[in-house]
C-alpha cells in the first residue's frame, strides 16, 4: 500500500498522481497493486463525499485520474481482473427521459465500489428493462430519470417487471433530479436514493460488499 | 360592480411589484410556469403545440383564462420553436419527432460544443468563434459557415475586403446562407405570434411574468459551451481560463438582458440557475467559479432598472447566506428544493422569495396535500409579504385539479 499515491489522489492531484504512477511502473511496482490503491484512493473520496467535504466535480475529477492509471496499467496486467464481484446491479435512465450525467456516476461508484454494473443507457423502454433483468439477473435495479415524465415511465417499468414475475426478489432504487420518497412510493420502488454514494450503501445493504 | 380588464391588470402588475419591493401587496401573487401542462390539459401533443401556432395558442390561452394566475409567461418563444429547429436542424436539443415520442418534452443534448483547447480562441474574438466554429457544431444547416473568413479581417477595400468574401462563393457557405434566410422566416413567426399574444393577454387583463432571458456566466459556459463535465474538469484543469471566460461572457449577459427587456417594456429577466447548486460545486468553487459574475450580472441589471428573477434549481440552501447580497428588494429569487422556509429566515428583509410546490406533490399528490403545503408556505414564508406562490419549477406533469388547488387557494387563504 503506497500512502503516498492514495492521498495524492484522494486529494485530486492530477499531474501529481500521474507522475507517480508513471515512476511507479517504472521502477518495477507491480501493476495490480496501482490499481488496488487507486481503489482504495476512491474509498476516500467517497468518504469525503458523503462527508460534503467532496462534491459531484470532485468525483468527476476522481474518476478522470482513475480512468488514466487504469488506461497506464491494464496493459500491463496479464491475468483478468474481475473476478470476485460483489453482486449484479443493472442501471439504466427510463423512457423519454435522455438525462445521463447522474447515472453515469452512480455507475462508476458502483462498479469502482466491486459490484458488476450493467449500464443500458438512457431512453430505455419498458420492455428492454424486463428483457435485460431477465438476462442478466441483477439483484439490484437502479432507475434514473432527471425529469418528472420519468415518474409515469419509471412506475410502468417496475409495473411491467411485477407482470414478469421478474418483482420478487429484486431490489429497485431510484434517484435523479425530481426524484425523492414521494415518488418512490408513487412507482413502487423500495429506495430513494440522494446521490451516488446513496446509491452505493444501498446495494452494500441489501446485498453486502 | 366588477372591474375592469385594465383595473386588473394594474392590480396584477402592482401585487407582484409589491412583492418584489418586500412591501405586502393585497394578497400573495400565485403564479405558475406552465411549460407544456397547456398541450396535456388541451388533449394536444407536445409535437402538436410546438409545431402549430394556432393550437398553441388555443391550449396556452385557455390555460391562462380557466386557471387566471396573476401573471402569464408567453409561450411562443420557448415553445413554439418546432419548424425553427428543423429549419436549422438543431443539435443541442432532442424534441418530438426527433429523439422524443410525441408526448414529452424537449430535452437538451449535453456535449462539448467548444473544445478544452478552444478557450483562447473564444478569448480572444467571442463573436467570431461563435460563428465559425461554434454556429456549426450546434445549427447542422450551418456547417458552412465554418468556411468564411473572420469578419474581423474585412475592414475595408485595402484591408481584407478584396479577397474576403470569396468564401462566399462556395456551395457550402451559399446553403448555409440560404438556411439562414429560411431561419429568419421561421423567427420572423414566432415573434410575430409572440407580440400579438402579449398585446392580447394584456387586453384581457394579464401581465407577463418576464420580457426576456439570460443566464449566469458559468451557466451559459458550461450549458452550451464546455458541457457539465467539461466545465467541472476545467474548475481543476484550467481555472483561470473558466474565470477569464466567465468575465467575457459577463458582459454579453448583461447585454442580452438589456435588450430583450427594452425591446419587450417588461423589466423581469429570467435567469434559471443550473450549475451552482448545493452538489454541484464546493462554498470555495461556487466563490471562485460562480457568484462573483452572477453578482455583477445582477447588480447591473438592477442599476438598469431590471429586475433580475432567477430560478435557483435544485437545491441551494447552503447559498442562502452568500446570495443575499444584493440590493435590496430589487429581485426575485424562485427556489426549487431549497429549505425555502430557512430563506425566508436568511433572506426575508432582503429579496422576494417565489415558489416551491414540489413537483412530485403536483404530480403525484392530491389537491389536499397541496393545500396543506400551501397554507404553510402562506402561513411562513408569506408572513408580511415578500412572496410569491409557485410550484418548484415546471408544471409539465402536473394533475389539473393540484394546479387548480395551488392557485384558487392562493387567492382565497393568501387575502393580507
Amino acid at each position: 500500500m503506497n500512502d503516498k499515491l492514495i492521498n495524492l489522489m484522494a486529494d485530486l492531484q492530477e499531474e501529481e498522481t500521474m507522475k507517480m504512477v508513471e515512476e511507479l511502473i517504472a521502477s518495477g511496482t507491480d501493476p495490480v497493486t496501482i490499481l488496488d490503491d487507486a481503489r482504495r484512493a476512491m474509498e476516500v473520496v467517497g468518504k469525503r463525499f458523503e462527508q460534503c467535504e467532496y462534491f459531484i466535480p470532485d468525483l468527476m475529477m476522481a474518476g478522470e485520474i482513475l480512468q488514466g492509471i487504469t488506461k497506464m496499467v491494464k496493459p500491463r496486467i496479464k491475468q483478468a481482473q474481475g473476478a470476485g464481484k460483489k453482486g449484479r446491479v443493472l442501471v439504466g435512465t427510463v423512457a423519454g427521459d435522455i438525462h445521463d450525467i447522474g447515472k453515469d456516476i452512480v455507475t462508476f461508484m458502483l462498479d469502482v465500489s466491486g459490484y458488476e454494473v450493467l449500464d443500458i443507457g438512457i431512453d430505455v423502454p419498458v420492455e428492454t428493462f424486463v428483457e435485460k433483468t431477465r438476462e442478466f439477473k441483477p439483484q439490484v435495479l437502479a432507475l434514473s430519470g432527471f425529469l418528472t415524465l420519468a415518474f409515469d415511465s419509471m412506475k410502468k417499468t417496475i409495473e411491467a417487471l411485477v407482470a414478469a414475475n421478474l418483482r420478487d426478489g429484486l431490489k429497485i432504487m431510484i434517484g435523479g433530479g425530481q426524484m425523492d420518497d414521494e415518488v418512490r412510493k408513487y412507482v413502487r420502488a423500495d429506495a430513494y436514493g440522494k446521490d451516488a454514494v446513496a446509491a452505493v450503501n444501498l446495494c452494500r445493504e441489501w446485498i453486502g460488499g | 360592480m366588477s372591474k375592469t380588464t385594465e383595473e386588473l391588470y394594474r392590480e396584477r402588475e402592482k401585487r407582484v411589484l409589491d412583492a418584489i419591493a418586500l412591501t405586502k401587496p393585497d394578497r400573495v401573487p400565485v403564479v405558475a410556469l406552465f411549460s407544456f401542462f397547456p398541450a396535456k390539459y388541451s388533449n394536444m401533443t407536445v409535437r402538436e403545440v410546438m409545431y402549430d401556432p394556432e393550437k398553441q395558442w388555443k391550449a396556452y390561452w385557455r390555460t391562462l383564462t380557466e386557471f387566471e394566475p396573476d401573471m402569464d409567461q408567453n409561450p411562443f418563444a420557448l415553445r413554439f420553436i418546432g419548424p425553427l429547429l428543423d429549419t436549422l436542424d438543431f443539435r443541442q436539443l432532442k424534441w418530438p419527432g426527433h429523439g422524443i415520442s410525441d408526448n414529452f418534452t424537449y430535452q437538451f443534448v449535453e456535449d462539448e460544443y467548444m473544445m478544452a483547447d478552444e478557450y483562447e480562441a473564444f478569448l480572444f474574438d467571442p463573436t467570431d468563434f461563435m460563428i465559425r466554429k461554434y454556429w456549426p457544431r450546434v445549427f447542422g444547416a450551418l456547417g458552412g459557415l465554418g468556411k468564411i473568413s473572420p469578419p474581423r479581417h474585412i475592414v475595408t477595400y485595402a484591408m481584407g475586403m478584396p479577397f474576403g468574401f470569396a468564401p462566399y462563393n462556395t456551395p457550402e457557405v451559399a446553403a448555409s446562407l440560404d438556411a439562414l434566410k429560411a431561419a429568419g422566416e421561421k423567427s420572423m413567426e414566432i415573434a410575430k405570434y409572440a407580440a400579438s399574444y402579449t398585446a392580447k393577454a394584456k387586453e384581457a387583463g394579464f401581465p407577463m411574468q418576464y420580457g426576456g432571458f439570460t443566464q449566469a456566466p458559468f451557466d451559459t459556459l458550461g450549458d452550451y459551451f464546455r458541457g457539465t463535465k467539461g466545465l467541472m474538469l476545467d474548475m481543476y484543469r484550467r481555472p483561470k481560463l473558466v474565470i477569464r471566460a466567465c468575465e467575457k461572457l459577463l458582459p454579453l449577459m448583461i447585454d442580452m438582458a438589456v435588450g430583450a427587456s427594452r425591446a419587450s417594456g417588461n423589466p423581469r429577466i429570467f435567469i434559471p440557475i443550473h450549475k451552482g447548486l448545493d452538489g454541484f460545486m464546493s462554498m470555495e468553487q461556487f466563490h471562485t467559479f460562480f457568484w462573483p459574475t452572477l453578482r455583477d450580472l445582477f447588480v447591473a441589471l438592477i442599476n438598469e432598472g431590471i429586475v433580475p428573477c432567477p430560478l435557483w434549481e435544485g437545491n441551494c440552501t447552503s447559498r442562502l447566506p452568500t446570495i443575499g447580497d444584493i440590493p435590496p428588494g430589487r429581485a426575485l429569487y424562485g427556489f426549487e428544493a431549497t429549505d425555502i422556509f430557512k430563506a425566508k429566515e436568511i433572506l426575508g428583509d432582503k429579496v422576494c422569495i417565489k415558489g416551491n410546490v414540489p413537483l412530485s406533490m403536483m404530480a403525484t399528490g392530491t389537491p389536499e396535500d397541496v393545500v396543506a403545503y400551501c397554507k404553510k408556505l402562506i402561513d411562513v414564508v408569506g408572513r408580511d409579504g415578500g412572496y410569491i406562490m409557485d410550484a418548484a419549477s415546471s408544471l409539465d406533469n402536473a394533475k389539473t385539479e393540484n394546479v387548480r388547488a395551488m392557485i384558487d387557494f392562493t387567492k382565497e387563504y393568501g387575502v393580507y
